[in-house]
């Protein structure tokens, strides 16, 4: 399924500000961010720790824990209807029933004295208002539908006694019990095996195609976005940079950064055959505390400009669906 | 909802970012770091200056306060305080404040001293005991649990009436007393120090630095010491103040029941033990070692407070 | 990238059936005691300046493999030869010395350096332990020299490892292994904690520390991709044994072991039009603690043939120049 087109965005978020107080100032770990996700579509945000995806999805849901932290400026609109002033309990209908999350620690996101059938039970119960037993049905049925074997049994069993792979299944069964039409998976594969990984990413894929979900998709591995996402987001430093239809934005990365990003990682069909060295992004993340005037990326780029230190570079579309913040 | 909201969302975010800044122009050791997390705990400052008063006052007053402790004057019999005896006078007339300051060295000495007989020896027996693998470990720990279960005022008692009179007649009386003192109270805390000390070994020999010293080549002995020790002092210090606190009304109760120091001695506990007949004609005489006993173990509890959490494991690392 | 190895050499390092067993539970009232066989009967060998790969998923006793070499876990059994000198025998004497020539790198950049210490004391502290600077100048002076090889800066000896980021925190714990000037690092999953750019930044340091002092690395990843770029050879685990060996040319080219097969289709590859059909194996790691018999990989292997695959124990046979398999259907 395409992007949106015609179509209103099913998510979109607009001039989003999360900011932390902490002890040495204030973070601002998003600034300034705007994204939108349509109907049934996949976007993969990617960037590296601190750019503010988590951040980012985790304002979305309001899951920030609000001293420290803050929205201080933005509207997420969701549906149309904007979700930052919006009050506790209304705000919990809105969890999992349209929108759900999956975490990247299977381990710390369940409950370690409760059943997995139970835990689930409890979202569709709070959600649906279905009886006990009915509930319980459901977590049985979802779990088939995740590929647990044993649903009937395994339902019964406690977290520590599945392993990883298993334990994030139960997470996003758990995630689709109430048929949400947004399912945000922060780094869903990120603590587990490669081989493991590729199971849930189909799974992940053959789920979207049964109940037309749109999956926010955040993650640091380019190669994870590349095999997933239909349009990908790339953050640095609590803003975007880049924007594009994933075969685009491969095939012809415009922002310094993202470029650097693609041609660090080790490609295994060239690794093995002609070796050459990795081009490293020289220099570390810019502290969000104080960020420099101008382009976040300017230090580390090798393009730099006096014009580039500033004034942030507004994102602009080079191509149709193709946007770059930067001044090349 | 079971399952969506994770611990601390944003402790997540901030972490990697501050700490990916040029690191800053004077060392930022992880002592500093804790004296900055002490000084936002308001009851713990204040309690360290009051503290340092106290013992600024006391061991420092003397030399301006030179009335005698011993000065008996029965004219001066039980008087209200005066200009001439800021605290008042006792039943022979002797100041309370000269006592008081005489006093309060001792069971200031007393406290520290416990503290650190109960400290080092509860270090080495948990060091000992976290670091082995074999009986060892599960032998001390039998031990430690065979002290805790032995009940401590009688016991006191019992050692104290059996050896007072060897020890007088070894270190001379106040010398004897005090070494007595300090063995029973500190010999009686270690035990709680063991527990700890070895919870803390037992997780830090297995983390990553002191394996990456055992790599490096390093004994036993320089992976206790340089590397597992600083490291697991934290939660010892903080139980030592409280220790201190402990040693001090151990030693007020002994006294008070005639069983520490001689009766000449003006400990503070010895000064309750004395003015407690008079409670009703002279009640200043007993009112001021009390407050004075009370305000320094509510300081060192404080301080203990603010030490623990300036030292809280889990912001240093 | 490694530099001429000697024609001719005996391998710097061999390995050979190397076992290791963790008894769990047990004692004087419990049931009968379970054995988890971390490490079964693993054989190989490293040439001088080569980087051998070690790859696995978890539970493979890569880990345990790696810290065996280095006695840092003592071995239950095997042999294991440096410069054909068995480690395993050696007494703790001998074994301080040979601190001097094999040392580790640490996964966990945070935990692997002790916080209440200076970073110039860390990288010190093995100079310190061998007698290697004889006055507190040489020290300075020898310190400051590593921390310039690793691309940091001198004035960082004084500061604590908290005020550093990851990237920068695995530098210390390289320089430290550089302190004794080794010949062979045991690199445990060195940059799996990092960030993708960092990781590119701290590969090419190894690299090119790999050139500059001859240096070899037993290179332990799951990042089957990292592994390839950096290795001359690679080996698989999987569940406690080695499935195959070979150059990293060969093994990605034509791997034979239908494990590594699946391992290297679950890679995720950065190029979307290459979304090509990739083997997903069913089923989860079975426990270390409970290894299927025969072959470890039978449960979830797509070609399996029982009950051979089930009851007998495959070995590394040799197929062509320098690739082992331990496979009954494909050697």
């Amino acid at each position: 399924m395409q992007g949106n087109g015609n179509a209103a965005p099913l998510l979109e978020i607009r001039g989003l500000k999360t900011q932390f107080a902490t002890d040495d100032g204030m973070v601002r770990a998003v600034d300034g961010v705007d994204l939108a996700i349509g109907r049934g579509e996949t976007v993969g945000v990617v960037g590296e720790s601190g750019c503010g995806k988590t951040v980012t999805a985790m304002s979305v849901l309001k899951l920030i824990a609000m001293p420290p932290g803050r929205i201080v400026e933005g509207r997420i609109l969701w549906r149309g209807r904007d979700l930052v002033p919006l009050p506790a309990d209304a705000m919990d209908e809105v969890r999992a029933k349209e929108i759900a999350m999956v975490f990247q620690e299977p381990m710390t996101s369940l409950n370690p004295v409760y059943t997995v059938g139970e835990q689930i039970a409890e979202v569709v119960r709070r959600h649906e208002g279905l009886s006990r037993q009915a509930a319980l049905e459901k977590a049985v049925h979802m779990l088939r539908l995740v590929q647990v074997s044993n649903p009937e049994r395994r339902a019964h069993d406690y977290p520590h006694q599945f392993s990883g792979g298993m334990r994030q299944r139960v997470m996003i069964a758990m995630a689709l019990s109430c048929d949400p039409k947004l399912l945000i998976a922060d780094e869903p594969t990120t603590a587990l095996d490669v081989t493991i990984q590729a199971q849930i990413l189909e799974l992940l894929t053959e789920m979207k195609s049964r109940f037309g979900m749109a999956i926010m998709l955040i993650t640091h591995a380019m190669g994870v976005v590349a095999e997933t996402a239909q349009r990908v987001v790339v953050m640095y430093a609590g803003k975007v940079i880049e924007e594009a239809p994933v075969e685009r934005l491969f095939a012809n990365p415009r922002h310094p950064y993202t470029q650097g990003l693609i041609r660090s990682i080790p490609q295994i069909d060239k690794a093995a055959i002609a070796k050459t060295r990795l081009e490293a992004i020289p220099g570390v993340v810019p502290s969000l505390i104080n960020p420099p005037p101008g382009c976040r990326f300017a230090p580390r780029c090798r393009y730099a400009m006096a014009i580039c230190r500033e004034a942030v570079p507004p994102l602009r579309e080079v191509e149709p669906g193709h946007k770059v913040a930067c001044v090349l | 909802m079971a399952g969506s909201i994770p611990a601390s969302a944003s402790a997540e975010a901030p972490a990697p970012v501050a700490t990916a800044a040029r690191a800053p122009a004077r060392p930022f050791s992880p002592w500093r770091d804790a004296w900055r997390r002490f000084r936002r705990h308001r009851a713990a400052v204040v309690s360290l200056f009051i503290l340092a008063a106290m013992i600024g006052a006391i061991l420092l007053a003397p030399l301006i306060w030179r009335v005698a402790i011993n000065d008996i004057d029965f004219s001066a019999h039980l008087e209200g305080p005066s200009w001439a005896h800021p605290l008042g006078t006792d039943d022979l007339g002797q100041d309370v404040l000269a006592r008081m300051l005489y006093g309060g060295r001792i069971s200031l000495a007393v406290g520290l001293a416990a503290m650190m007989v109960a400290m080092v020896v509860g270090t080495i027996v948990g060091a000992v005991a976290g670091m082995s693998r074999g009986w060892v470990g599960p032998a001390l720990m039998w031990l430690t649990d065979l002290f805790l279960s032995l009940p401590q005022l009688p016991l006191l008692l019992l050692v104290i009436y059996l050896f007072r009179d060897t020890l007088k007649a070894m270190f001379g009386v106040e010398g004897g007393v005090f070494i007595l003192v300090v063995v029973v109270i500190g010999g009686l805390r270690w035990m709680p120090v063991a527990r700890l000390v070895r919870a803390q070994f037992l997780s830090l020999r297995e983390r990553e630095f002191v394996e990456a010293a055992r790599a490096l080549g390093a004994s036993k002995l320089r992976q206790v010491v340089r590397h597992i020790l600083p490291n697991a002092l934290g939660p010892v210090i903080v139980a030592g103040t409280i220790d201190v606190a402990a040693a001090i009304i151990a030693e007020s109760t002994l006294s008070f029941l005639g069983l520490g120091f001689p009766p000449d001695v003006p400990t503070w506990g010895r000064i309750l033990y004395d003015a407690k007949d008079y409670l009703d004609i002279a009640p200043h005489w007993a009112l001021f070692p009390g407050a004075a006993i009370f305000l320094t173990v509510l300081s060192i509890n404080f301080i203990g407070d603010g030490l623990r959490d300036a030292l809280d494991p889990r912001k240093v690392m | 990238m490694d530099a001429k190895a000697p024609a001719t050499a005996e391998p710097l390092l061999r390995v050979e059936g190397l076992t290791k067993n963790f008894v769990i539970g047990g004692g004087l009232f419990s049931r009968a005691p379970d054995v988890v066989h971390a490490v079964d009967n693993v054989s190989f060998t490293i040439g001088h300046a080569e980087t051998l790969g070690l790859v696995g998923e978890s539970g493979s006793g890569k880990s345990t493999t790696g810290r065996c070499v280095l006695r840092l876990i003592e071995p239950t059994s095997g042999k294991i030869l440096f410069q054909n000198i068995d480690v395993v025998r050696l007494n703790s004497g001998a074994l301080r010395s040979l601190r001097r020539d094999i040392q580790i790198i640490f996964q966990d950049p945070f935990a692997s350096l002790n916080p209440r210490m200076t970073v110039g004391s860390i990288i010190g502290e093995a100079l310190t332990i061998h007698d290697l600077a004889r006055t507190r100048r040489e020290f300075s002076e020898r310190v400051v020299e590593l921390l310039e090889t690793v691309g940091l800066q001198a004035d960082h000896m004084r500061r604590y490892p908290h005020e550093f980021s990851g990237g920068q925190r695995q530098r210390i714990g390289i320089a430290r292994a550089l302190a004794v000037e080794p010949k062979l690092i045991i690199c445990d999953e060195p940059v799996s904690a990092l960030d993708v750019s960092i990781q590119a930044q701290v590969i090419n340091l190894l690299e090119d520390l790999q050139q500059k002092f001859g240096l070899a690395y037993l290179f332990i990843a799951h990042d089957l991709s990292v592994v390839e770029h950096i290795s001359r050879r690679v080996a698989v685990m999987y569940l406690g044994r080695i499935v195959e060996i070979a150059s990293a040319r060969d093994l990605y080219a034509s791997p034979r072991h239908p494990y590594t097969e699946a391992l290297l289709s679950a890679v995720p590859v950065t190029d979307p039009g290459k979304r090509r059909q990739r083997i997903v194996l069913q089923g989860e790691v079975p426990s270390p603690m409970n290894p299927p018999t025969g072959c470890h990989f039978h449960t979830r292997c797509p070609i399996r043939k029982l009950p051979l695959c089930s009851e007998v124990v495959p070995e590394l046979k040799q197929t062509s120049s320098g690739h082992m398999v331990a496979c009954h259907l494909r050697s």
